[in-house]
């Protein structure tokens, strides 16, 4: 599965407490089904790329390629659903990461870019969902091909840490490349079960 | 007919097992009406002005007489005795209770029915031609494919959030009794030369505030290819129409604002790149199994010419009008398929009561092999009628004030709920309909009239499909008053057509009156009983009715 080809990480010794309820959430990465240390830093656009695992804009990421070829540090790199996929696509072999954008839960357009990332692209670095990002949404993000989410949504996190994840584990539609194992079910060929 | 196997039957368990626990943490509290409504909304549950409506699917319009008597059974259990049959092919119950509705699910479910893809921005109930696989005009059954499509779309991950409604059609006949061309995408079932079955594909219609007429997208797609098409378009339209202003936001908008050519382009390339993995081709022998479902009732031969439906014809005038009007000719020499008007003079049209889809279930049972098919007109259908059973059938229909022979006349209206229900209505559409169809409504008159869709809308959502009424009514508020705008011309067959608006509009009390202006004005210029309003509305233009309602200019 290429939910498991991600550049390896530490995973986090603790769980990320959520912040209290008034100040401005800092997402929590929900990432392996549980909450992890988010090791890459987003990168202002102006500010100075750092040492470690940089998430850079892809306007920044394409300006700058040539330069950022010399690090040697992971580079992941930021889609925004109004950008085009395919300007990446020719680089994607030097990306550890992508970050694809939901404005709202119900702009589904990122999922479409999943697929496409993962199926047409063979892209198996982390896909992470970030933005407004729901839980009961969250099923079908990685049946598209997500494995990580950046959550800032306080009822999401409180039912993320519960346990919950509100899956209809019957599956009518094959996708190339979800961050779960999916097993053909029945005789249909399009029907799925988790495996 | 589809029947559900054990995969099937988990799912839809599991997505009601998943509302009820919603339902109740709504009804505790614990979630706010804006956090429930797209959760609810994903279950077919709707808020309208007065209470909540819960909107069930009938798949392609096709249902049982045992799943008919359960909408029976929740009509008169959890609703007030009645159900409202739409221009989708589903059911809509005005009155539940929320705290009902996961035991109306399970009832539901208990008959393989529920209530998914019903509502929110997901692909819809799949719809077809009511007559399909009994139409005598028949290609091939399209059933099995929206069958095939009404599986894939279920919760589909990548699809369940676009930017607006997505809705299909398919047909099998070159006769369109679907409105294909008014959907997002239209599928016209057909054979190449080489007898294969595929599909030509249509685009892009639509109705609501911009009507368009879908555009030809592709000949000839070979039946295998179906969902990988399907697939194709969805992704244009998910990573490209417009999410600024839900009333640019359907593909209709996305075809026209980059054009029909480049749209086609778009969609080519994208399914070249979706078959070059092999996993949404359809296997021949699946679409057979599947297609084997829907294979015709084995129909006891039965004579060509019934004598007992000629006797009965010269027994009564009624008898004779009813299936004059809503007998269509069967495939099988011998049958017929009958329209169950919902159109009585003075009623709401597509309501039924409790009572009447009892009726509608037993006689089924006793004519059609128990089948019966939910039109876009919003009438009934039993497919497989023999025409010997046609007088039994008859009087059958009229112990349950269903036999009116109307299908296709005057007063067989097209009419959306308006604002008895609708939160967003203008005006109320349900009495204009009842005042029509008691002015046209004497037999006598509505026969010389002959052919004439009339359709109404509440506002400019367009429910109840003005835009393809040959005359069509639209609800507008002019300054707190309701109004109807008349449209003429609209048509949703294979000749589709976006009504032309006439003039200014009418006052809710004078839009009967001018609506009678009009038919008498065609009946006075059409050149004989054979030209139609439509067809003389297509040869004289709007002029000489402009000047019968608003007077030489
Ligand atoms: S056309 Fe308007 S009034 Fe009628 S049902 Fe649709 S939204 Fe409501």
């Amino acid at each position: 599965m290429n939910a498991l080809a991600r550049v390896p990480v530490e995973p986090a010794a603790t769980s990320v407490a959520a912040p209290a309820a008034s100040a401005p959430a800092e997402p929590a990465l929900w990432r392996n089904g549980r909450f992890e240390a988010d090791e890459w830093e987003r990168v202002a656009p102006d500010a100075a790329v750092p040492e470690g695992p940089a998430l850079l804009p892809l306007t920044r990421f394409l300006a700058e390629r040539q330069a950022l070829a010399a690090r040697n540090a992971p580079l992941g790199v930021v889609v925004q659903p109004d950008e085009a996929l395919e300007e990446l696509a020719p680089y994607l072999d030097r990306v550890s990461l992508v970050a694809l954008v939901f404005p709202k839960f119900a702009d589904g357009r990122a999922s479409s870019m999943a697929r496409v990332l993962r199926e047409r692209y063979g892209f198996a670095g982390e896909l992470r969902a970030t933005g407004d990002v729901l839980i009961d949404q969250m099923p079908l993000m990685r049946r598209c091909g997500f494995d990580a989410f950046e959550v800032v949504n306080e009822p999401t996190r409180r039912q993320l840490a519960a346990g919950k994840w509100p899956d209809v584990p019957y599956y009518l539609q094959p996708t190339g490349a979800p961050a779960q194992l999916e097993v053909p079910a029945g005789t249909r060929p399009w029907t799925r079960r988790p495996g | 007919m589809y029947r559900y196997d054990e995969f099937d039957h988990g799912f839809v368990k599991a997505r009601t097992a998943q509302f009820r626990d919603q339902v109740e943490r709504r009804l505790s509290g614990e979630l706010t009406e804006e956090q429930f409504k797209p959760l609810r909304l994903m279950n077919g549950v709707y808020l309208q002005l007065h209470a909540y409506m819960l909107r069930v699917s009938v798949p392609y319009g096709t249902l049982s007489s045992p799943q008919m008597r359960m909408l029976a059974h929740i009509a008169r259990t959890y609703d007030r005795g009645y159900g409202h049959f739409t221009t989708r092919q589903n059911i809509q119950f005005n009155w539940p209770a929320l705290k009902d509705i996961p035991a109306i699910l399970d009832d539901l479910a208990s008959v393989e029915m529920h209530a998914l893809q019903s509502s929110g921005n997901c692909i819809r109930n799949v719809t077809a031609d009511h007559f399909a696989g009994a139409a005598a005009d028949e290609v091939a059954d399209p059933r099995p494919y929206a069958e095939i499509l009404r599986q894939w779309s279920s919760v589909h991950p990548e699809f369940s959030y676009l930017p607006r409604k997505f809705k299909l059609a398919l047909i099998g006949a070159d006769e369109d009794r679907a409105a294909i061309q008014f959907h997002d995408i239209g599928l016209q079932l057909k054979r190449d030369a080489t007898g294969a079955l595929g599909f030509t594909v249509y685009v892009g219609g639509g109705q609501g505030r911009t009507p368009m007429i879908a555009h030809k997208v592709r000949d000839f797609l070979p039946e295998q290819d179906l969902l990988a098409y399907v697939e194709a378009i969805m992704r244009v339209y998910n990573l490209n129409g417009r999410r600024d202003n839900k009333y640019k936001a359907r593909i209709k908008i996305l075809v026209h604002e980059t054009g029909a050519e480049e749209i086609t382009r778009q969609i080519e390339a994208e399914f070249q790149e979706v078959l070059k993995t092999d996993i949404l081709r359809l296997p021949d022998e699946e679409i057979r199994r599947i297609a084997a479902y829907f294979a015709p009732p084995a129909l006891p031969e039965r004579p060509a010419r019934s004598s007992a439906l000629e006797a009965a014809r010269a027994d009564s005038r009624d008898f004779a009008d009813f299936v004059d009007r809503n007998v269509t000719p069967h495939k099988t020499a011998g049958y017929g398929l009958v329209t169950i008007s919902l159109k009585p003079v003075g009623g709401i049209p597509g309501d039924a009561t409790d009572a009447q889809m009892e009726a509608v279930a037993d006689l089924a049972e006793r004519y059609s092999q128990s089948e019966i098919r939910v039109s876009h007109e919003q009438n009934l259908v039993l497919p497989h009628v023999a025409l010997d059973d046609l007088p039994a059938l008859y009087a059958g229909l009229r112990e349950a004030g269903l036999a009116d022979g109307n299908a296709g006349l005057v007063t067989d209206i097209i009419c959306c709920p308006g604002l008895d229900y609708c939160a967003l209505a203008n005006a109320r559409s349900i009495p204009v309909a009842q005042d029509l169809s008691r002015r046209f409504g004497a037999p006598e008159r509505q026969k010389e009239i002959g052919e004439l869709k009339i359709k109404i809308s509440g506002c400019i959502n367009a429910c109840g499909h003005h835009h393809a009424g040959h005359i069509g009514l639209l609800g507008v508020d002019r300054k707190g008053e309701e109004v109807y705008q008349i449209t003429l011309g609209g048509s949703g067959d294979e000749n589709a057509a976006v009504g032309a608006l006439i003039g200014p509009g009418f006052s809710i009390a004078d839009v009967g009156g001018a609506v009678e202006t009009v038919v008498d004005t065609y009946l006075k210029l059409r050149e004989g009983p054979q030209e139609s309003f439509l067809a003389a509305v297509r040869r004289v233009g709007q002029k000489p009715f402009k000047e019968a309602l608003y007077g030489a200019a």
